[in-house]
């Protein structure tokens, strides 16, 4: 099978800054540089709730944001939702949310969303019209562009950027190979 | 080193302006050849970089897009993709600055995708080709700045 030989590779860790699940150490890493208002990325949500629930305990998988401004007006604000509903401990409930509801990204409907899961919505909008997680997204899109994003979804499979297939057998097979040529061992012949 | 000065051109930027390279002297300046507007590759392409100006921005870089297509092709494309660096028309004698820089494609008509990167003195610091269907994203160029600017601060 191909193991992902792309030379471009993830130049910023996944870190504590950054929304993840399962836990930094896991020995598999799914990082993910997506855009809410994509239909790419939205297609591809499930394919990495798939991947999340199967690979459970061993993996480690990260969201950050690309959103593809010139192209998709609400990308920016749909992106500063997801933070501000992080900062109250709800990033993945709007993450998930946003990907399912991607016709209804306008301001008054991010609103609605955030209190449709219980945020405190004074807090919400004042984060919003402050544009408090702006420089967070730019960091986003400046490791992405530093790694070799050049459109969304891009996944990097244990740190190298994949290429393949966007489905969950595919993606898990990559990232099973690339541990194994990471770890050091020869990958098995036909594996 | 052998240092290899971009030749210079003027093109027509929009219906009624032309730019030349050697007004953008003393910055860095990006040339991005690239096959059509409103290809899908070319629209990512050019949707990623207007998408990460601000990091162009970082080193002072002018950011320019060359194809074979006309003004007015590329006037709508641009309002329609949201663009906002210019667009220039290598249109007639068509491919001619393509030519120059030697990534015409005769058999398709077209340039080829292709970056150029220009030294604030004019001299071509770096370039890259790629096929005709792959998106090169911006970690090249990137790279390529930071270089520049790191060893124009020495």
């Amino acid at each position: 099978m191909a193991i992902p030989t792309s030379t471009h590779v993830l130049t910023a860790p996944v870190s504590e800054r950054d929304h993840f699940s399962g836990s930094l150490g896991a020995r598999l890493q799914l990082v993910e540089y997506g855009d809410y208002e994509c239909p790419f990325c939205r297609a591809a949500q499930p394919v990495v709730e798939e991947v999340t629930r199967r690979l459970d305990q061993e993996l480690c998988c990260a969201y950050r944001h690309f959103p593809i401004v010139s192209a998709h007006p609400h990308a920016l604000h749909a992106a500063e939702a997801a933070e501000a509903a992080g900062a109250q401990g709800k990033f993945w409930a709007m993450h998930a949310w946003l990907f399912e509801h991607q016709d209804q990204l306008d301001d008054e409907s991010l609103v609605y969303h955030a209190m449709r899961l219980g945020l405190d919505p004074r807090r919400f909008v004042g984060d919003l019209v402050e544009h408090r997680f702006i420089p967070k997204i730019r960091e986003d899109l400046a490791t992405g562009a530093r790694s070799g994003v050049n459109g969304t979804p891009t996944f990097f499979v244990n740190s190298i950027r994949y290429e393949g297939p966007r489905d969950p057998e595919s993606i898990i097979m990559a990232l099973e190979a690339t541990a194994r040529v990471q770890a050091g061992a020869a990958p098995s012949p036909g594996g | 080193m052998n240092a290899e000065l971009a030749s210079d051109f003027r093109l027509p930027s929009g219906p009624d302006s032309t730019l030349a390279l050697s007004e953008l002297r003393g910055r860095p300046v990006v040339l991005v050849f690239y096959p059509a507007d409103w290809s899908p590759v070319c629209s990512d392409q050019l949707s990623l970089y207007e998408t990460i100006r601000s990091e162009f921005d970082t080193y002072g870089a002018q950011l320019v897009g060359i194809s074979v297509d006309g003004v007015w092709c590329h006037k709508a494309f641009a309002e329609n993709r949201g663009l906002s660096f210019p667009l220039l028309s290598d249109f007639e004698p068509k491919g001619a600055v393509s030519r120059q820089y030697d990534v015409y494609r005769e058999h398709d008509g077209c340039s080829g995708r292709a970056l150029f990167l220009i030294d604030p003195t004019g001299v071509i610091e770096w370039r890259e080709v790629v096929e005709l269907d792959e998106n090169p994203g911006a970690d090249g160029i990137l790279r390529a700045l930071e270089g520049t600017t790191a060893s124009s601060g020495r």
